[in-house]
Parts: C-alpha cells; sequence; structure tokens
C-alpha cells in the first residue's frame, strides 16, 4: 500500500473531492430546510418532541445500503436520491440540538426579553437563537461530519464524489486507490470539523462567556 | 409634610388596580383575591410579603406577563389591555432580580434594547446609552463594550436598571432587583435607586420580601398576604401601627431599632437648655434616629447635637430621650 495514485492521480481526486462536498452540502442544505422549523416546533410544543425525535432516530439505523436501495425506484440513481438519503439521516442531530439549544435559554433571559416588550417573534430571533447558536452549530458539525463519511456509500448509486475511489479500487483491487480516497474523506472530515468549531467559537455567544475569563 | 403656598402637590393616581384576580386552572386558592388598590403618581411603593403572597404575580399583571382572571388595571387612566402587550410592555421599565440582561450582548446594546424596538436613531440612542450609564454610576468609557459576564453581581444590576431607564418610562416594575447581592452592594444600590428615583419622579412598584429594604425604599408599603393587602401606608405608620399579629411579625414592630431608625432626629430633638454646654458632636437634623444613638454609643457621649440643614445647632438628642422613643409608639411628630 502507497500513496502512488494519490500523488499520480491529485487532480482527479481533487476533482472528486469538489463533487463529495458539492453533494455534502446540498444534503445539509436541504436538511436544513427542515430541520429549522422543525427544531422550532418540538421547542414550542414539548408534546411533539418524544414523537419526532423517536421518527427521526428511527430513520437515523436504516442501514444507508438499504435505504439508497429503497429508493432507486422512485427517484433513481445519481445525485438526487443519495441527497435526499444524506439529509434525512442528518435530521436526527439538527433537530434534537436545535430543541435542546432553543430550550436551553435561561428562562430568566426569555422573561426578561418579553418583559422588555419584544413580540415573540423578535425574542426567538434577537434572543434565543442567537443564544441557541453555539449549540445548533454543533449540531450542523456533528450532521455535516458524519454526512461527509456516509457520502461514502453513495457512491455506490453513481451519486458521485470520493467514495468512487474506494468503490473502484475494491473492485480493481487497488489499495493505493483506497487509501488515496481514505486519506482525501478523512483530511475533508478533519478541516470542516475544524471550520465548524472555529465558527462555533465566533458566536456572539461564547465569546461573551469566554469574555469573562480574560 | 408642610405645603409651602401656592406650591400645588399633584397627587394623581397612576396605576389603578380594580378587583383585581388571578387564578390558575389547577390551584384551588387564587395567587391574587378581588385586590384593588391605587398607586399614585410619582410614588415608591413596595409590595411586601412572605413568598407565595401574591406580590410577583400583581407586579407581573400590571405589564401583562401574567393576565388577570377579572378585574381591570389601568395605568393613566387608559386600560392596560386597550394596546398589544409588547407595545404596552416597551413603556414601562422592567429589572428583574437574576437582572435578565441579555448574555450575547454587550452592555450598550442591552440598554439600546427598547431603543431599538422603538427605532430610535442610532445617535439618539447612542447619546442616551453613555447618559444612562453615568446615571447608574458606571462610567461609559470602561463598561459599554463589556459582555454582561464581564460584570459583577451589582453592576449587572446596574446595567438591568439602565436597561429599564432607557426610554424614560413614567412606570418601573422591579421584580426583587437587589436579591442575589451581598448586604454591602445591595445597600449602595438600594441608596442609588432612591437618588435616581428622586432625580427622575417616576412611579415605581418594587417587589421584595425584605422589609429593611422596604423602610429603605418606599413612600408606600404595601403588606400582602395570601393574594389581599393586609395593610397599606407608609414605612412609619406600619411599622408603628401594623394593623394585625402577621403585619407586627412580619415588618419587626417589636424592634426597637426599626423604629429607631424611622424617625428623623429633628422630629425629636429638644431645644437647648440655657446655660447648657453645647455638645461636642452633632448631626443633621434628618439623620434618623437609629444613627444618632449609634454615634452616641460609638464616641462614649450620652447627649448629641442636632444641626439644621444650614449647620445651626437646633436642640440636642440624649440617651434617655431615645429610651423613651424605643419603648414607646412615637405619635407623628412634627418637625
Amino acid at each position: 500500500m502507497n500513496f502512488d495514485y494519490l500523488i499520480d492521480n491529485w487532480r482527479e481526486v481533487l476533482q472528486l473531492t469538489w463533487e463529495h462536498i458539492v453533494l455534502c452540502s446540498l444534503a445539509i442544505l436541504l436538511a436544513m430546510v427542515f430541520a429549522i422549523p422543525l427544531g422550532i416546533l418540538i421547542s414550542a410544543f414539548p408534546r411533539m418532541r418524544f414523537t419526532t425525535i423517536a421518527i427521526l432516530g428511527a430513520i437515523y439505523t436504516i442501514p444507508s445500503l438499504a435505504f439508497l436501495a429503497f429508493l432507486i425506484p422512485s427517484l433513481g440513481l445519481g445525485r438526487q436520491p443519495a441527497v435526499v438519503v444524506l439529509a434525512a439521516y442528518a435530521q436526527l442531530a439538527l433537530v434534537r440540538n436545535m430543541q435542546i439549544g432553543l430550550t436551553g435559554v435561561d428562562p430568566n433571559v426569555i422573561e426578561a426579553a418579553s418583559g422588555v416588550g419584544m413580540s415573540s417573534w423578535q425574542s426567538l430571533t434577537r434572543v434565543r437563537l442567537p443564544l441557541a447558536l453555539p449549540v445548533l452549530i454543533a449540531g450542523l458539525r456533528i450532521a455535516t461530519v458524519s454526512t461527509i463519511s456516509l457520502a461514502t456509500v453513495t457512491a455506490w448509486i453513481s451519486a458521485g464524489g470520493l467514495g468512487t475511489l474506494l468503490f473502484e479500487g475494491i473492485t480493481f483491487n487497488r489499495p493505493s486507490m483506497i487509501l488515496a480516497g481514505t486519506v482525501a474523506i478523512t483530511a475533508l472530515a478533519l478541516s470542516t470539523d475544524l471550520l465548524l468549531r472555529l465558527a462555533e467559537r465566533m458566536t456572539p455567544a461564547s465569546r461573551a462567556l469566554h469574555s469573562a475569563q480574560s | 409634610m408642610s405645603d409651602l403656598p401656592g406650591q400645588h402637590i399633584e397627587s394623581r393616581t397612576a396605576i389603578h388596580y380594580d378587583h383585581v384576580t388571578k387564578t390558575y386552572p389547577n390551584g384551588n386558592r387564587s395567587a391574587v383575591t378581588d385586590l384593588s388598590l391605587d398607586v399614585a403618581k410619582g410614588d415608591f411603593v413596595v409590595l411586601l410579603g412572605p413568598s407565595g403572597c401574591g406580590k410577583t404575580t400583581l407586579l407581573k399583571m400590571t405589564n401583562r406577563l401574567i393576565e388577570p382572571t377579572s378585574g381591570s388595571i389601568s395605568i393613566d387612566d387608559v386600560d392596560i389591555h386597550s394596546l398589544p402587550a409588547p407595545q404596552l410592555r416597551r413603556r414601562i421599565g422592567y429589572v428583574i432580580q437574576q437582572t435578565g440582561l441579555f448574555p450575547h450582548m454587550r452592555v450598550e446594546d442591552n440598554i439600546a434594547v427598547v431603543p431599538k424596538l422603538l427605532k430610535w436613531d442610532k445617535k439618539r440612542t447612542d447619546v442616551r446609552i453613555a447618559e444612562l450609564l453615568e446615571l447608574v454610576g458606571l462610567p461609559p468609557g470602561d463598561y459599554r463594550r463589556r459582555y454582561p459576564a464581564q460584570l459583577s453581581g451589582g453592576e449587572q444590576q446596574r446595567v438591568g436598571l439602565a436597561r429599564a431607564l432607557a426610554v424614560g418610562p413614567d412606570t418601573m416594575l422591579m421584580d426583587q432587583p437587589f436579591g442575589a447581592l451581598d448586604a454591602i452592594t445591595r445597600t449602595r444600590l438600594q441608596m442609588e435607586l432612591r437618588r435616581v428615583h428622586e432625580q427622575l419622579g417616576q412611579t415605581i412598584i418594587f417587589v421584595t420580601h425584605d422589609i429593611d429594604e422596604a423602610v429603605r425604599l418606599a413612600d408606600q408599603i404595601v403588606i400582602m398576604r395570601e393574594g389581599g393587602i393586609v395593610q397599606a401606608g407608609d414605612p412609619l405608620e406600619i411599622v408603628t401601627n401594623p394593623a394585625d399579629a402577621f403585619v407586627s411579625d412580619l415588618v419587626g414592630s417589636s424592634d426597637a431599632l426599626r423604629r429607631l431608625s424611622l424617625i428623623e432626629s429633628g422630629a425629636v430633638a429638644t431645644a437647648l437648655q440655657p446655660g447648657m454646654l453645647p455638645p461636642s458632636e452633632s448631626i443633621g437634623a434628618a439623620i434618623d434616629v437609629r444613627t444618632a444613638f449609634g454615634r452616641m454609643l460609638g464616641s462614649g457621649i450620652s447627649t448629641i447635637g442636632v444641626t439644621g440643614a444650614d449647620g445651626a445647632l437646633l436642640g440636642t438628642l440624649d440617651l434617655d430621650t431615645v429610651r423613651e422613643i424605643a419603648r414607646t409608639h412615637p405619635v407623628d411628630a412634627p418637625v
């Protein structure tokens, strides 16, 4: 096993990395379209919480290959079904952190927000969401990193991305190709993790909290 | 208080509670029962009572954080239900115990919250922030850019007060604002609040269960118990003339020192007798007898001089007189 493939074909690896990023970004964007309203909804209505989280948890346990195979008859092959599956898996982390973040805001602060005359919408956008932001970004980080690793599997339905290297490496028995894919995926996952950790720290809520120690 | 001729002292009702009741669906007893109260414009009213007496419920009904089950409340003769709750609240200053400062906002942004809701322009807001920080004793240069986590409890509470005062409300609601502070900080903030009130003259409703705080701050004390008013009156009247055993226990009417702290030295000083030596020490006529008593004990003297605002000696106060006042319930003493 060596780095020959990576060194000789770095343009291809870069191209596949880009595909991987696009695939994951689309999936996370689609996931957020559903997760943000859903998270706000279940933080406002505690009765919906248990069922919602249970359903999302159940989706999370479906084996990824089975999930992909299941969608082939309706959505076919390629990027589209992959995005749907990845977005579905990301729901649990996103929605749960959204709810934990929003319900974890100090009740005194929420009361102060309505006490000074904010409407519920103003209280949500100016106080609760900004205060929940570090937890929301933590959820986004977990969801994104696991999406990056899961997106490897979607190469199986021709969704492209770095998984292609793994599947072809296995098919043609080329360990060097498998290694190239693995290195690229790991690097992508780690750098994304780092980037989002930084974003977490840059939020006003985190900055305010850390300001006390300086 | 003596009125100067020609000076008209306005005593209009600022807040009017009319048969207000609050019942909770699951509770078999109500939090506030058929309560009526008039609060005069510019008065500092302290709601005092044990926990669960309904004082906080009454306070929160005033800015509609809690809605009454029946009865009505009006501020300046306008029913508080005639406008949307957020709009009502922007006109009423609100301060709570844990400050409720927004932790992700700097001091200046916390203070600017209500001005922003009312769409003040930036320049006006900026000037106002500096003004308010000066008023509550925090140099704007040092404090504007800080986060609440970088402030002590007392400083946070000052910012909370500044935020509540931001748009110059006529009415302020304060829910045990100093409850979590240490004794020294609390006393200092009480003095400052008194000063701010004298300077700005808003109507303040202040909730506490601390009798010393009530006595120090209030123009009017309203004693509550089980959702109703037991007694309302000025601090001296409440302490010297408790309506019943409950009030007497609550305010510690039997506490002689507390009674002394409510009486001004000038009110009980005896005129200088001819030929008497002037006392070696003296205090101002507005200082309370308890403080005078402390000075006498501290200096080991039995007679202390009482001076007027101009520094002239008005009379003297001796230990026998203090003992007498502590034992009896004094009637209203003329100045």
